[in-house]
């Protein structure tokens, strides 16, 4: 029986351990927004924890008295209900001193939070679509503004201002080792500060129930330091690579004459499709389709030639492709570092 | 309860007076039941109040117990269906990527298991409950609008099949039990999914409303003499605070879904941003609803507590007037805090702290409840039978909830918690907690006044332990997953998150609760059957409703009880004192005045009949057609208007026509 308890303690032990580790966990925090909400969740939670137990205790007293069976059930014990009112009375008093503690504690956590992106230095407006993450970095020089899809890269240690807004239903914009959620909502424009501490890939996906494919909308931020941010976002607004092999030529040609140039834009190529994801980098990503499968040659295949399967209801077609078209598709696609 | 003990016959006017108020004039006269002896007045008021024979005679009846069991039937299998749409989630969720149903039916499945569980369930129940309980608990012998009491079954049952019954068709909606737009609008909810959730309420809530009107009147006008309002039982409070709640909650949501089906059906653009209409709006719109309903579920059960304790416990409730004042408070309150369930949507800061501090406060009158019931507790070792056992589960997880709810009420907490299943566990912990539980003990408590017999106690052991273990083996860990990171009303997700073990833990506990359910069934017709014979008072409590036989007759109370008391039974032990001179051979009922109950006036109550469950039909089926065209409005009308001028036929009673 002891065996069994304290086999059972190492798995709750490392269930709990495994989920603090992972990488969307808010009780992992790695920003200082997530950290001092984490400092707030365990906080409450002791505290609830205290009067939890104490309700009980209070509850399991009576079990160990005598019975009153015998008694009258309307005669009472005057002076013992005038303790109890008094019991009752410092309870209720101590319960609100407690919530008046709570709300404050509160209300100065959220000045906190207020306070951490004063100073960003850098906007990014995140637009939610039905189920993917269009991600647009502002610049004051237009041909530095750039749009990519899904992955968020931010310098870590650096505040970074994000314009939540959203183009069809209501999202959530959640990344819960860095800070609370925030919803996209059409016609509105929200603001969320983040700041990543460390370099490091942070997961997050969306929050709000935003139809068939809410499971599979998810977001990567990924921090990396100032100069390595620097050359990457200098990489992104180059045009997309040109093909270099037959076949990559081929598969080039084909995009753009097949509908996929319908949705989707790469830069340099005619193919100027808004409505979905920006592939002029697409290989450079570590998933596709928002987080559902990770980049390969052959999950890009499979993507390509069955997205009904796997993101069923998503609003990428079937598009008619016989084996070499695909794999010509899927080889220009991979080019596009 | 012999006539030799009609100590309070002088408490009701007496014939010259009341014949000069003008509201009986001698040749309308009848005989009463002054001095009649117990046999003939059995015989005389079973007569007059039976539910008349035959299949059109059942489908008439307005006898407010007869509609209660079939609400209560009705409502339990609702709670079946939702909670086979919850094991099925359970299972599909109870590992990574697996594939038992995909998106398009999962959605369908968690939108039917919260719209079954808040429409077709809880609230009915509750309201169940209280159509049976509180006309016998203030002593009356009918619900007042006994015709519209039977029309609001009526139209629940209809409300119910249309949205199950599109459910079998594969066209249930999709869109979540709150059904935000734009999701649920015209252009990203195409199909007939998102108007059934529409109509859905419509229907649900048209039910409620009618019955909610039925409790208040019964409660202010139909008590039993003596019942002034310091003698309301505990049980009927919460019930009149309920309904005044449905009263100003739901037209709230009728709004929000009839303003979301003129979106969908007329083009209005209320809820579209592009045409100058606001998706926020409806979020507003429905949670000024969406929380008062919450309470619109557990203030009936905190009056089922507040009924059960005093009856194990020995003593009348300790506090019986802070528990009425929390009551009101909670009442009151619970319209302030819908803007918890937003904070995510980015309001104003300064704007959703004042939601925090207003949330945080409800927290106040809950807590008096809570320590009123334990004070009523701690004068002494109380009786443990099973009722009594499931109102201790009532505390171990409901209090639960309730600090969660605490978190939750915190903003910047809430937007790590909000909408993930750590919301799950707590509307969980609030719901199945604060107020299944209490109807489980309740169901335990009342059975045998309903059928005369009592349920097994092993049994009501081995369903509560059953059910606590399943419960919190299967919503305490959804916390912990939340704070994990997984989001609610995912139909799956990656291995890779870790989140694989802990499902298939909550999955087991769902299917372990989901039996204890099953017991529970197994007990309700196996003490129907075969259960011990109850008696008029097996718990030997208090209230009014354990004076007369279990189960009632048709009648309730052969001589309208005089209460002196708040447990009336407790100050009587000898018999209950009685008020006579109401009329026998026509269904009468004594009105009294609202604050100290003084016998007012004789009234008629409604007779059977087959009209309100034709123009339930007729309501029923201009909602189902106005999914399709507005024009079912216009057509509608007038078989409706048909069914009610057949429901409001002057009966040719003398009192109408003056």
């Amino acid at each position: 029986m002891k065996r069994l308890a304290s086999i059972a303690l190492a798995t709750a032990i490392t269930l709990l351990l495994q989920g603090c580790a992972g990488w969307q966990s808010a009780l992992d925090p790695k920003g200082p927004a997530a950290s001092e909400l984490a400092w707030l969740i365990w906080f409450f939670t002791g505290l609830c924890a205290v009067v939890w137990v104490l309700v009980m205790i209070a509850l399991a007293v009576p079990l160990t008295m005598r019975s009153r069976l015998h008694i009258d059930p309307l005669v009472l014990d005057a002076g013992a209900d005038n303790r109890k009112l008094r019991v009752v009375m410092i309870a209720v008093g101590l319960t609100a001193v407690i919530l008046v503690g709570l709300t404050l504690l509160s209300f100065f956590a959220n000045r906190t939070l207020a306070a951490i992106g004063s100073d960003a230095a850098l906007t990014i407006r995140v637009t939610g679509h039905q189920w993917w993450w269009e991600v647009r970095y502002e610049d004051a020089t237009p041909s530095r503004i750039l749009t990519t899809a899904n992955e968020i890269h931010i310098p870590a240690g650096e505040p970074v201002r994000l314009l939540l807004t959203s183009t069809d239903v209501v999202h959530s914009f959640w990344v819960p080792s860095l800070s609370g959620k925030l919803d996209l909502i059409p016609g509105r424009m929200n603001v969320l500060d983040i700041k990543a501490d460390k370099p490091g890939v942070y997961r997050g996906q969306c929050a709000e129930f935003c139809g068939a494919q809410h499971a599979n909308m998810g977001t990567f931020i990924i921090a990396e330091p100032r100069a390595k941010f620097d050359a990457w976002w200098n990489d992104q607004l180059q045009p997309a690579a040109a093909p270099t092999s037959d076949e990559a030529k081929a598969g080039e040609n084909l995009f753009l004459k097949r509908p996929c140039v319908m949705c989707h834009k790469i830069g340099g190529t005619p193919a100027g499709g808004t409505v979905a994801p920006d592939l002029t980098h697409v290989a450079s990503r570590q998933t596709l389709a928002a987080g559902t499968l990770a980049m390969s040659r052959g999950n890009l295949a499979a993507w390509i030639a069955d997205p009904q399967g796997v993101k069923p209801g998503s609003h990428m077609p079937v598009v008619d492709l016989s084996g070499d078209e695909l794999n010509a598709i899927v080889a220009y696609l991979e080019g596009l570092k | 309860m012999s006539s030799a003990d009609l100590t309070s016959e002088r408490d009701l006017p007496s014939e010259r007076e009341a014949s000069a108020k003008g509201d009986i004039a001698p040749e309308r006269d009848g005989p009463r039941d002054t001095g009649m002896d117990d046999a003939s007045l059995h015989r005389w008021l079973t007569r007059t109040w039976r539910t008349p024979p035959g299949i059109i005679g059942a489908l008439s009846s307005v006898d407010h117990k007869v509609i209660a069991r079939r609400y209560l039937i009705t409502a339990f299998l609702f709670l079946c269906l939702g909670g086979l749409n919850a094991v099925v989630m359970r299972i599909q969720l109870s590992g990574p990527q697996r594939g038992l149903v995909g998106p398009d039916l999962y959605n369908q499945l968690f939108t039917m298991h919260g719209v079954t569980m808040m429409f077709l369930f809880a609230v009915p129940i509750v309201q169940a409950t209280g159509i049976y309980l509180v006309p016998l608990m203030v002593g009356t012998r009918n619900i007042a609008f006994p015709r519209l009491n039977a029309f609001s079954f009526w139209i629940y049952v209809s409300g119910g099949l249309f949205a199950w019954v599109s459910f079998a068709l594969a066209m249930a909606p999709d869109v979540g039990w709150f059904a935000y737009v734009p999701l649920s609008g015209p252009e990203y909810g195409p199909g007939k999914r998102a108007d059934v959730w529409a109509q859905m309420i419509t229907y649900t809530e048209v039910s409620s409303l009618a019955v909610a009107v039925a409790t208040i009147v019964t409660v202010f006008k139909q008590r039993a003499p003596g019942m002034s309002l310091d003698k309301i039982p505990l049980y009927v409070w919460a019930l009149l605070v309920t309904s005044f709640v449905v009263v100003f909650a739901m037209p709230a949501v009728m709004i929000t879904s009839t303003f979301l089906i003129l979106d969908r059906l007329v083009g209005t653009h209320i809820f579209n941003p592009a045409e100058g209409g606001d998706a926020l709006l409806f979020q507003h719109l429905f949670w000024f609803f969406g929380h008062p309903e919450v309470y619109i579920i557990f203030l009936p059960a905190t009056g089922m507590v507040s009924a059960i304790i005093p009856a194990f416990a020995r003593r009348p409730a300790f506090g019986h007037l802070g528990l009425v004042l929390s009551l009101i408070a909670v009442g009151f309150l619970s319209f302030g805090l819908w803007v918890h369930h937003m904070f995510a949507t980015g309001l104003p800061k300064l704007g959703a702290s004042f939601f925090t501090a207003s949330s945080m406060l409800i927290a106040i009158p809950n807590g008096v409840q809570i320590f009123c019931w334990l004070a009523t507790l701690w004068d002494g070792r109380p009786v443990i039978r099973t009722p009594l056992l499931f109102v201790f589960g009532f505390f171990f997880t409901f209090v639960i909830g309730g600090l969660t709810g605490v978190m939750l009420a915190s903003v910047p907490l809430d937007l790590q918690v909000h909408d993930t299943y750590f919301v799950v566990a707590h509307f969980h912990y609030v719901l199945i907690g604060g107020s299944v539980f209490p109807l489980l003990a309740a169901a335990y408590f009342w059975f045998p006044k309903i059928t005369g017999r009592m349920m097994s106690e092993r049994l009501g052991r081995w369903h509560f332990w059953l059910a606590m273990i399943g419960f919190n083996t299967a919503f305490f860990p959804m916390h912990i997953v939340g704070l994990w990171g997984m989001p609610r009303r995912v139909y799956t997700y990656p291995a890779e998150l870790g989140w694989g073990n802990i499902n298939l833990f909550i999955s087991a506990g769902a299917v372990l609760f989901f039996l204890s359910f099953v017991l529970f069934a197994f007990n309700l017709v196996h003490g129907a059957l075969r259960g011990a014979t109850a008696g008029d008072n097996p718990w030997d409590a208090g209230t009014l409703e354990w004076a007369t036989s279990s189960p009632p007759p048709s009648y309730n109370f052969a001589r309208i009880p005089v209460v002196t008391n708040v447990e009336p039974l407790w100050a009587e032990r000898g018999a209950l004192p009685v008020a006579t001179g109401l009329r026998v051979d026509v269904r009468e009922l004594l009105v009294s005045t609202v604050a100290e109950a003084y016998p007012d006036i004789r009234e008629k109550s409604a007779t059977p009949s087959i009209w309100p469950l034709l123009a339930a039909i007729a309501v029923g089926a201009t909602f189902l057609y106005s999914i399709f065209t507005p024009w079912a409005i216009v057509w509608g009308a007038a078989p409706i208007a048909v069914t009610l001028v057949g429901w409001f036929w002057p009966k040719g009673d003398p009192e109408d026509e003056e």
